[in-house]
C-alpha cells in the first residue's frame, strides 16, 4: 500500500453485547459484528447491505466511535479515532442515524436542532446560522415554515430529513448514513439521493451508506459490501456486484427485490426458517444452514475470501478446487 | 357485503401558531374482509394521522370529524369509548410507523407482547408467551424465547419492527392498519413479512390498510391503492389499473421518480418532482398539486371535479383521461431517448 491512509478503515472489529444474563440464568455473549475489515477511499460511497439485525448500526456506531468495539481498531486518515478530541471528530465524521424520532431533541426548534453542530463549534455567527440553515432546509426539502416546529409536529419522512441537513450543515469529509431515505417517499428520495450525489461530486465527501433498498444502493454507491450474521461476505465494484452477485445470501437479496409490477407476487428464495441467532453462530459459513448450495465443508471451514481485481467474496463454492 | 371498515368524509385539524392546520381534508376509504388497501403520497400529506384518526389515537390537540367513521358496523366516532377501546389492539391492531410510540422502553418485550393479549383475551399467561415465541419465529426472530427477555434498545431497527409486527398479530385482528411496516427490513425479511400477512390475510379474511412509500411491495400485495396528496385523496383505483394507467399528474409524477435497475442510468440525477407541497394552514384554493403540475390552467384554480375513469378508479383532476394518454406516449418516448 502506498499514498494517503483511508479516509476511514476497520481492523479486525468485533462486538459482543452480554444479553440475557437474569437471576437464574447464565449472561451470553451475542456477537454483532464478528471480525470485519473495511475501508473507505475518499471521495466514494460504500454501501453496505444486509439482514435485519446483522450488525450494521452497531458497526457504524463503532466507526462514529461511539462504541467502544471489544476487539480491533478503527483509523480516521490513519488516527485512530479514540485519540481523536469529540470535537474533531464531529468536524471530520457525521451520522445520520436510522431512528430520526429518538435523535432528535423534542424541545428544539427544528431550525435550532439542524443549526446546533454550528453553534457548538463556533463555525458561524447567529445571521451565518440562520442563513446555513435555511440553505440547508431548502436542500433537504423541508418548508422554511417548519423551521419553528418542535420533531412531534413533524411527519416521520419530515423528520428524516432534519437529521440529513443536521449531518451535512457542516460539510463533514465523511458521513456515515444508517437508512437515511426509508422513510421518504420516492420523489423526496430522489432529491436527498442527488443532492448526496452533487456533495459527493463537488466536495468530495465520502459516504458509508446503509439501506436496505437495492436500488438506492445501486443507484448511487460505488462499492458495495454485503454483511451477513456480523461479518462482511462479500464486497465488490457496484456494477459488478449486480450483474454476478457471488455470495448466495447476495442473490437471495437480490431476487427479493420488489420490483413496481402488479401481480407479480411475492419471491420466495426458500431461505427457511434458519434464522440467524447472535448468539449461537453457527460453525463453518454463517449462512450454511440456510444455503441450498451448501457444501459439506460449509459446516465446519470458515470460508476465506477469495479475491479477483480488488473484489471478495467468502464462500466455500468459490474455492479454487473442490475437493468435497 | 359491507365494508369491515368505512371512512367517510374524515377531516382532522389541528391548532399551531402560525393558525388551524387542516391536514386530513375529506378522505373517504373503505377496506372490506380479506382486502389490501394500500395508501401512498407525499412524505407530510396526512396518512399517518389519517391512521391514527381511524384508530382514535390522534395527539390531544388535533380534531377529529367525519361524516361516518365505522368498525364492523360500530361507530368509531360516537360510539362508546369502553367499546372503542375494546376494539383497539385486538380486533383492529395498529403497527406504528414510529416502533417507540407502542413500544414501551422500561418493559421487556415479552412483557408487552403478553400483555397485549391479557388485556383483551381470557387465556393464560403460558399460552400467551406461547403465542408470543410463535408470533416472533414467524417473523423471523431466531431464538424467540431469549428474545422476550430482551428490552427495545437492545434490539437492531428491524427487529423492532418486527416485534410490532407480532405484537399487532398477538389478538389475531380482523383489521390491522400498518403505517410503513417494512422500512426497516431488508429484502428478504420484507418478503418473509409480506407471505405472511398474505397467508394470515388468507386464512382469516384479515382486512390490512397498508401505508408504504414502496411502490414495489404496492404492486405486489394490493388489491386497491390510494394516493395522497396534501390532505386528499387524489386518485384510487384496482393496483393494476392505476399502476398501468396513472392518471392524476402526481401519482404519474410518483411513479417516474423510482429508479429502475437496467434503465435509469447509474449515477445520473433521480427524477423528483421540483416545488414542495403547499401549506396545510386554512383553505387551499383549487387543487392543491397545480403548484407544480406540468399540466397546470385555468380550470385547476376552480372547484376539482372527481373523474371516473373505470371500474373503481378515480382522479380528481381537471384534464380528461386522454390528455393524459397523449402525454404518456410522449414521456414514454422521451425515457427511451435519455
Ligand atoms: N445495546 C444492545 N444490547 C444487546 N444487544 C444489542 C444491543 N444493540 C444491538 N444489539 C443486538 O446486536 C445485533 C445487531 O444489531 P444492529 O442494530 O447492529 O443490527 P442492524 O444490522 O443495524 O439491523 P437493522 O437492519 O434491523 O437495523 C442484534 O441482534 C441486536 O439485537
Ligand atoms: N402534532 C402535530 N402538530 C402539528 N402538526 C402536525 C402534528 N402531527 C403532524 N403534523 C403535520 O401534519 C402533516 C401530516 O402529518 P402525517 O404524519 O400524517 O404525514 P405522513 O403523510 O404520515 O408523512 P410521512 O410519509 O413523512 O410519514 C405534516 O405536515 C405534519 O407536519
Ligand atoms: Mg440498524
Ligand atoms: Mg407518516
Amino acid at each position: 500500500m502506498s499514498g494517503e491512509p483511508p479516509v476511514l478503515e476497520a481492523r479486525g472489529v468485533s462486538h459482543a453485547f452480554s444479553v440475557g444474563g437474569g437471576l437464574f440464568r447464565p449472561a451470553k455473549a451475542l456477537k454483532a459484528v464478528d471480525g470485519i475489515d473495511l475501508t473507505l477511499r475518499k471521495g466514494e460511497i460504500l454501501g453496505l447491505v444486509g439482514e435485519s439485525g446483522c450488525g450494521k448500526t452497531t458497526f457504524a456506531r463503532i466507526l462514529l466511535g461511539l462504541q467502544q468495539p471489544s476487539a480491533g481498531e478503527i483509523l480516521v486518515n490513519g488516527v485512530p479515532v479514540g485519540s481523536l478530541s469529540v470535537a474533531e471528530r464531529a468536524r471530520r465524521i457525521q451520522p445520520v442515524f436510522q431512528d430520526p424520532y429518538s435523535s432528535l431533541n423534542p424541545q428544539k426548534a427544528i431550525g435550532a436542532i439542524i443549526g446546533q453542530p454550528l453553534r457548538v463549534h463556533r463555525l458561524a455567527d447567529r445571521a451565518g446560522t440562520r442563513r446555513a440553515v435555511a440553505e440547508m432546509m431548502d436542500l433537504v426539502g423541508l418548508p422554511a415554515r417548519l423551521a419553528e416546529a418542535r420533531p412531534s409536529q413533524l411527519s416521520g419522512g419530515q423528520r428524516q430529513r432534519v437529521a440529513i441537513a443536521r449531518a451535512l450543515i457542516m460539510r463533514p469529509p465523511i458521513v456515515i448514513c444508517d437508512e437515511p431515505t426509508s422513510a421518504l417517499d420516492v420523489s423526496v428520495q430522489s432529491q436527498i439521493l442527488n443532492l448526496l450525489l452533487s456533495l459527493q461530486s463537488e466536495l468530495g465527501l465520502t459516504y458509508l451508506l446503509i439501506s436496505h433498498n437495492m436500488a438506492v444502493v445501486e443507484h448511487v454507491a460505488n462499492r458495495v459490501a454485503v454483511m451477513y450474521l456480523g461479518r462482511i461476505v462479500e464486497e465488490a465494484e457496484t456494477s459488478r456486484l449486480f450483474a454476478a452477485p457471488g455470495h448466495p445470501y447476495t442473490r437471495a437479496l437480490m431476487a427479493s427485490v420488489l420490483t413496481p409490477e402488479p401481480g407479480r407476487g411475492i419471491p420466495d428464495m426458500h431461505l427457511g426458517g434458519g434464522f440467524p441467532d447472535p448468539t449461537e453462530r453457527p460453525a463453518g459459513c454463517g449462512f450454511h444452514p440456510r444455503c441450498e448450495m451448501r457444501l459439506p465443508r460449509c459446516a465446519s471451514v470458515v470460508p476465506p475470501f477469495h479475491q479477483v481485481d480488488g473484489d471478495r467474496v467468502a464462500c466455500h463454492l468459490h474455492d479454487p478446487i473442490s475437493t468435497d | 357485503m359491507t365494508a369491515l371498515l368505512e371512512v367517510d368524509d374524515l377531516h382532522v385539524r389541528i391548532p399551531t401558531p402560525a393558525g388551524e392546520l387542516h391536514a386530513v381534508r375529506g378522505i373517504s376509504l373503505s377496506v372490506r374482509r380479506g382486502e389490501t388497501l394500500c395508501i401512498v403520497g407525499e412524505s407530510g400529506c396526512g396518512k399517518s394521522l389519517t391512521s391514527l384518526a381511524i384508530m382514535g389515537l390522534l395527539p390531544r390537540e388535533a380534531r377529529r370529524s367525519a361524516a361516518r367513521l365505522a368498525f364492523d358496523g360500530v361507530d368509531l366516532a360516537g360510539g362508546s369509548r369502553r367499546a372503542i377501546a375494546g376494539l383497539r389492539g385486538n380486533r383492529m391492531a395498529m403497527i406504528f410507523q414510529d416502533p417507540m410510540t407502542s413500544l414501551n422502553p422500561a418493559f421487556t418485550i415479552g412483557d408487552q407482547l403478553v400483555e397485549t393479549m391479557l388485556a383483551h383475551r381470557k387465556v393464560g399467561r403460558a399460552a400467551a408467551v406461547d403465542r408470543a415465541v410463535h408470533l416472533l419465529e414467524r417473523v423471523g426472530i431466531a431464538a424467540a424465547a431469549a428474545r422476550l427477555g430482551q428490552y427495545p434498545h437492545q434490539l437492531s431497527g428491524g427487529l423492532r419492527q418486527r416485534v410490532m409486527i407480532a405484537m399487532a398479530l398477538m389478538c389475531g385482528p380482523d383489521l390491522i392498519i400498518a403505517d410503513e411496516p417494512t422500512t426497516a427490513l431488508d429484502v428478504t425479511i420484507q418478503a418473509q413479512i409480506l407471505r405472511l400477512l398474505r397467508d394470515l390475510q388468507a386464512e382469516l379474511g384479515i382486512a390490512i390498510l397498508l401505508i408504504t412509500h414502496d411502490l414495489g411491495v404496492v404492486a405486489r400485495v394490493a388489491d386497491r391503492i390510494g394516493v395522497m396528496y396534501a390532505g386528499e385523496m387524489v386518485e384510487e383505483g384496482a393496483v393494476g389499473a392505476v399502476f398501468e394507467r396513472p392518471s392524476h399528474p402526481y401519482t404519474r409524477a410518483l411513479l417516474g421518480c423510482i429508479p429502475i435497475p437496467g434503465r435509469t442510468p447509474r449515477r445520473s440525477p433521480l427524477g423528483a418532482i421540483p416545488g414542495i407541497v403547499p401549506s396545510l394552514v386554512g383553505t387551499i384554493q383549487g387543487c392543491a398539486f397545480a403548484g407544480r403540475c406540468t399540466h397546470a390552467h385555468e380550470a385547476c384554480a376552480g372547484t376539482i371535479p372527481v373523474r371516473t375513469l373505470g371500474a373503481g378508479h378515480r382522479s380528481r383532476c381537471t384534464l380528461a383521461p386522454d390528455t393524459f394518454e397523449a402525454a404518456a406516449r410522449t414521456a414514454s418516448l422521451g425515457a427511451i431517448g435519455r
